[in-house]
């Protein structure tokens, strides 16, 4: 495969579907559109009970007193479960996806506001929130730590005093790259710019909130679980090993999943709750998260304290680049990462760029938030590191008083140096980054819009308008498709991905992957996958997931791996199926395999193209009475366990405009122009829909979305009236572009896009809006009250209560 | 799933029947017409009423029309009467409120969005008594009044003596409002202007005004402010700054500066005191700045 500009189309099914790559209508979308989609809420089990949760008011606060008896009381109230009933069996903590402890329901303290604290289960959904309310707990407030910065101070009070021998707020330090090598560029550089910014804590907000519906059948002692899960077998396991039981007698179903963004990865209190409720009445217990619930206590993202220094020439060369982070890991460390990266992949920070050295530390402490970190589309903390790098560069740019594209384009690897392995350790697989850039740069119409913005300034300058413009870029690259298993795991389960495929005798396909939508269609684009391998329609290939009982295990989907991880997979079953049909079609024509050559969809004769077997032919013949040669078993079926060898590295250039109100602070984008290269496209259509949302992400977060905290630790971002999304009305009609760089080494050349906009487009936007208003730096989110506080020269704290 | 402690619900058909469930329950129950304001903070458990009386089926409260000086309680001038039920979507395009106040569309427009301005009307709006309320900083700037019944008769609130504090007003048990009342005037211009963090959530900070020329005399003036902590939502000494001089930028400079120093907004996650103060005197001269091209233009309109 070879690096062009666009993905060739393929030729057309009958049902008017490409066989292969191409765009088609999404194959779940007829569901979806009548509303005839089946989630977690939709399960109704005959005698289903239904919980809720009473959650802490107070982010710290010792327990007093738990009383449950007008609750239990209540007609139609089954269970009253508290962590003292859980304690009893030995589920009041449980382990997190970073060798933690979490809470299940709080025992001695809760540790931040929104805890859960106990668990009713009734009748009805209303009476349990009704009697919900009428526990009554008696709390003993504690000091509450809220501002990183001050979580390792020596009178900070220690959160995770249940922790033997803890006398501190400190997780861990951790650092990569070459400190010795950083030192030495720093000292020498002719320019050294260092900039302190925030990634503030923000949440991924799906528009379906996590739940469960679990079934422990007393009779079978199977547990069925229905649940909102991005990783339905690491769910499986990970019960198992909580609470002991048997893996065989546990069937996670993950039906169909309202948005995720990695919010449904961990396993959270309520789902553990779901199960002991149904142990404990006997009965299917539902346990529907309600949103304030969903933004306060469940997996929030970033919350990085970062201060970026970066070294260059005078005239623009960079040598290095440094940077020191906070990690706010909120009172319990339930980052879902690879063991050996506690600060995720953020160690990638050095970005698209060629650097003599690199260095960074990270050092991460608990404060009285909610746990998580690793959420919100941000490949393992790539968001961040990519954040800080193309702020960075603005930030020398201004430094040097150069152009930022030309600071860019003169520093961006070049084709040539890959496979280029980096300062910290990535090797980068593939890449031609200068043509992304001014793709984009040309669809911008780049010097037009610099000669907009001059006139724009001098009519501000002149006291004609109150309005300025910004021009801003980021160039990102990705990181995506975790393993290889032997780098990377989850709880010690390393990350490589099964795949079955199976076609019968006529000619259908049913490929069962482990991976679990959350909406991106991969119903479509994996049966397009299978399509462009094997030459059978799409519309012939069923693709099941999300059911533990009906696919092989895997990991799951986050971090953009399905396609890189369980599309190889896929592409390698597809392979199997392939060569195993062309023995069929031998015997079936009576001649030699190797004679045989293939076009999609059928194996012929060389050099006699009318004599051959199209794969439904040779499906039939090998479920038929044929005799077949020996040591090939009868059926068309493969299976496979996919480890990735490296990462993929999609990458893009994007470029956001925008206007400047400077007498309000208002923020107007009025154009963003994206280039994505993910390597080939597999459905273009649903590639878009997927950059569109990541986009639309990265204006919510550089202007809207953040949780931040009063100096109690309340969480003044508990509704969507609080926690802004963007809507509509905030979003341009995005421009979208592309090149095509495939990965060398995945069996398709594809590369992940899921997260790519997601990861890109924050930076963008807050390097327009800076270069509009002519300041280093603000951080996010860039409200129209931030914009004006950073104009006055006092830049809000975004991350606190504004006071 | 958020829902509400348990209530109960009353569909009324007549006002008269509204009052009676009214006086009947008291404290504890509440009228419900858009419903896009208690609901949630029902749903919040913030609200716990024990009744809801619904009035979305009782007749003439959804009017927009003009009315005689004095007609049905109001003042001794023509005005415009809005029933109690006319909501947001109605008022955003009412041809009668288009044409005497554009400063209706022009809130309209910014409040929320359109599911919500489907729904929300005129009289839950003012009774929210939300500081950050547009409708009310609107009816305020024109100096307009609120109409309420009870069992024994109407009275009419000027709007600047109906809300007693966040959350509150005049209206007691066993009353209801049934109307909104604008004056007309002639020769006229009026704006609204609003800072949102986003379409849909409430101000940071918004101001409304009108301006009735006398030739290039100002010969009143109404401010409206929502969201930032204005007595009354309103600023009388910046309005009485502008009466008797020139409708220009200095005059409005002037009285931007005074509303500047008079609010006492709250510092919250929409922004700092300074910058809504700030926020709270720009918008006030840009809403100037437009009212005095629309009131030029209505003078255009009349002599021709």
């Amino acid at each position: 495969m070879t690096a062009t500009e666009t993905t060739p189309d393929a030729p057309l099914s009958e049902a008017g579907n490409p066989i292969g790559f191409g765009r088609m209508l999404r194959k779940e979308d007829a569901r979806f559109l009548r509303g005839q989609g089946h989630y977690v809420d939709d399960v109704k089990l005959p005698g289903m009970l239904h919980g809720s949760i009473l959650r802490s008011p107070m982010a710290h606060a010792r327990i007093v007193s738990i009383d449950t008896s007008a609750a239990e009381a209540m007609d139609g109230v089954h269970a009253v479960i508290t962590g003292e009933v859980l304690e009893g069996l030995g589920l009041a903590w449980m382990p997190t996806l970073s060798n933690d402890t979490q809470s299940v329901l709080v025992t001695d303290k809760v540790r931040f506001q929104g805890q859960e604290v106990a668990f009713v289960v009734a009748d009805s959904g209303y009476l349990a929130q009704d009697a919900r309310d009428r526990i009554v707990v008696e709390y003993e407030q504690l000091p509450a730590v809220v501002d990183a910065k001050q979580a390792l101070a020596d009178d900070a009070p220690v959160i995770r005093d249940d922790l033997e021998g803890r006398t501190d707020n400190k997780i861990y330090d951790w650092e990569a790259g070459n400190l010795e090598e950083t030192d030495r560029v720093f000292a020498d550089a002719e320019v050294v710019v260092t900039q302190e910014m925030l990634y503030p804590r923000v949440h991924p907000a799906p528009m379906e909130t996590c739940g469960s519906v679990a079934h422990m059948d007393p009779v079978t002692g199977k547990l069925v679980i229905w649940t909102t899960t991005q990783a339905p077998h690491a769910h499986r396991t990970l019960y198992a090993l909580v609470a002991g039981l048997p893996e065989h007698k546990i069937q996670v179903i993950s039906p169909d999943i309202g948005g995720g963004f990695g919010n449904k990865v961990g396993i959270y209190p309520g789902y553990v709750c779901s199960i002991v409720g149904s142990i404990v009445t006997g009965k299917p217990v539902k346990w529907m998260e309600d949103r304030a619930g969903n933004l306060m206590s469940t997996s929030f993202a970033r919350d990085y304290h970062m201060t970026g220094s970066i070294a260059a020439t005078r005239d623009g060369d960079i040598q290095g680049l440094r940077v020191d982070v906070l990690a706010d890991h909120g009172a319990f460390n339930g980052v879902a990462q690879p063991t050996k990266y506690p600060a995720g992949f953020f160690h990638i920070f050095t970005g698209s760029y060629d650097y003599g050295a690199a260095h960074c530390n990270v050092r991460a402490v608990y404060t009285n938030k909610a746990p998580g970190g690793v959420a919100y589309a941000c490949s393992f903390r790539i968001t961040e590191a990519v954040y800080l790098v193309e702020r960075m560069i603005d930030v020398l740019a201004d430094e040097l008083d150069m152009d930022p594209a030309e600071l860019r384009m003169k520093n961006l690897l070049q084709p040539e140096q890959f496979p280029y392995t980096t300062p910290t350790g990535w090797e980068y697989d593939s890449g031609d980054y200068p043509r992304a850039l001014q793709k984009a740069l040309d669809m911008a119409g780049y010097d037009d819009l610099r000669a907009e913005q001059a006139d724009k300034q001098r009519a501000f300058d002149a006291g004609e308008s109150t309005e300025v413009m910004g021009i801003g870029i980021s160039f990102f690259t990705e990181g995506v498709g975790a393993g290889p298993r032997k780098h990377m795991d989850i709880l010690g389960l390393g990350m490589a991905d099964g795949c079955e495929l199976r076609i019968h005798p006529t000619g259908k396909a049913v490929l069962r992957i482990s991976v679990q939508s959350q909406g991106q269609g991969h119903e479509t684009t994996f049966a397009q996958i299978v399509s462009q391998e094997l030459g059978l329609p799409p519309e012939d290939i069923d693709v099941v997931h999300g059911d533990t009982d009906n696919t092989p295990f895997g990991l799951g989907t986050y971090g953009s791996r399905s396609t890189p991880v369980s599309g190889a997979a896929a592409a390698v079953v597809s392979h199997r199926i392939r060569d195993k049909a062309r023995i069929i079609a031998a015997t079936s024509l009576e001649c030699d395999p190797d004679d045989l050559e293939w076009e999609p969809g059928r194996w012929f004769v060389k050099g006699s193209p009318e004599t051959g077997q199209t794969v439904q032919e040779s499906a039939f013949a090998a479920h038929g009475s044929m005799e077949l040669p020996e040591g090939v078993e009868g059926h068309l079926d493969a299976q496979t366990v996919y480890n990735p060898p490296n990462l993929t590295y999609p990458f893009g250039a994007y470029i956001c405009v925008t206007n400047v109100d400077t007498a309000t602070g208002e923020v107007t984008v009025r154009r963003f122009i994206a280039v994505d290269d993910c390597g080939p496209r597999i459905n273009p259509m649903i590639v878009e829909g997927q950059v569109h949302g990541g986009l639309a992400d990265g204006i919510g977060m550089a202007l809207m979305e953040v949780i931040a905290f009063d100096a109690d630790g309340n969480h003044l971002g508990g509704s969507f009236m609080d926690y802004l999304l963007p809507t509509s009305m905030e979003c341009p009609s995005w421009e979208l572009g592309e090149t095509v760089t495939p990965s060398p080494h995945h069996p398709i050349g594809v590369k992940g896009v899921g997260e790519s906009a997601t990861v890109g487009s924050p930076p963008a936007v807050v390097n327009s809006v800076l270069d509009a208003i002519g300041v280093r730096h603000a951080d996010m989110p860039l409200t129209p009250a931030a914009v004006w506080r950073a104009l006055q020269g006092s830049p809000l704290r975004t991350d606190l209560a504004i006071e | 799933m958020q829902v509400p402690e348990t209530f109960d619900y009353e569909r009324v058909a007549t006002v008269e029947e509204a009052l009676q469930r009214l006086s009947h329950h008291g404290d504890e129950a509440r009228l419900i017409a858009g419903g896009h304001s208690l609901l949630p903070m029902m749903k919040l458990r913030l609200a716990l009423p024990e009744v809801l009386i619904d009035i979305n089926d009782v007749p003439g409260l959804d009017h927009v029309r003009v009315v005689a000086g004095g007609e049905g309680g109001g003042g001794g001038e023509d005005e415009i009467a809005i029933g109690a039920l006319v909501r947001h979507a109605a008022i955003l395009t009412d041809p009668i409120l288009g044409e005497h106040w554009p400063i209706f569309a022009d809130a309209e427009r910014k409040i929320a969005d359109p599911l919500v301005r489907n729904r929300g009307t005129i009289g839950g709006s003012v009774c929210q008594a939300d500081p950050a309320e547009d409708l009310s900083a609107v009816i305020t700037a024109l100096r307009g009044s609120v109409v309420v019944q009870s069992a024994d008769g109407r009275r009419t609130v000027p709007i600047r003596e109906f809300h007693t504090g966040p959350w509150e007003t005049v209206v007691g048990d066993g009353e209801m409002v049934v109307e909104v009342r604008v004056p007309i005037r002639t020769s006229v211009g009026s704006a609204y202007e609003k800072v949102e963090r986003r379409v849909g959530d409430w101000a940071v900070a918004a101001a409304g005004t009108f301006l009735r020329m006398d030739g290039n005399t100002i010969a009143e003036a109404g401010i409206g402010l929502a969201a930032v902590g204005a007595t009354h939502m309103t600023c009388p000494e910046a309005e009485e700054s502008l009466v008797g001089g020139p409708a220009d930028a200095d005059a409005f400079a002037t009285a931007a500066g005074i509303v500047s120093a008079a609010v006492d907004p709250t510092a919250d996650q929409r922004g700092p005191v300074d910058y809504k103060r700030h926020l709270a005197g720009e918008l006030t001269r840009r809403a100037l700045a437009r009212s005095a091209d629309r009131a030029r233009d209505d003078s255009l309109r009349e002599d021709a």
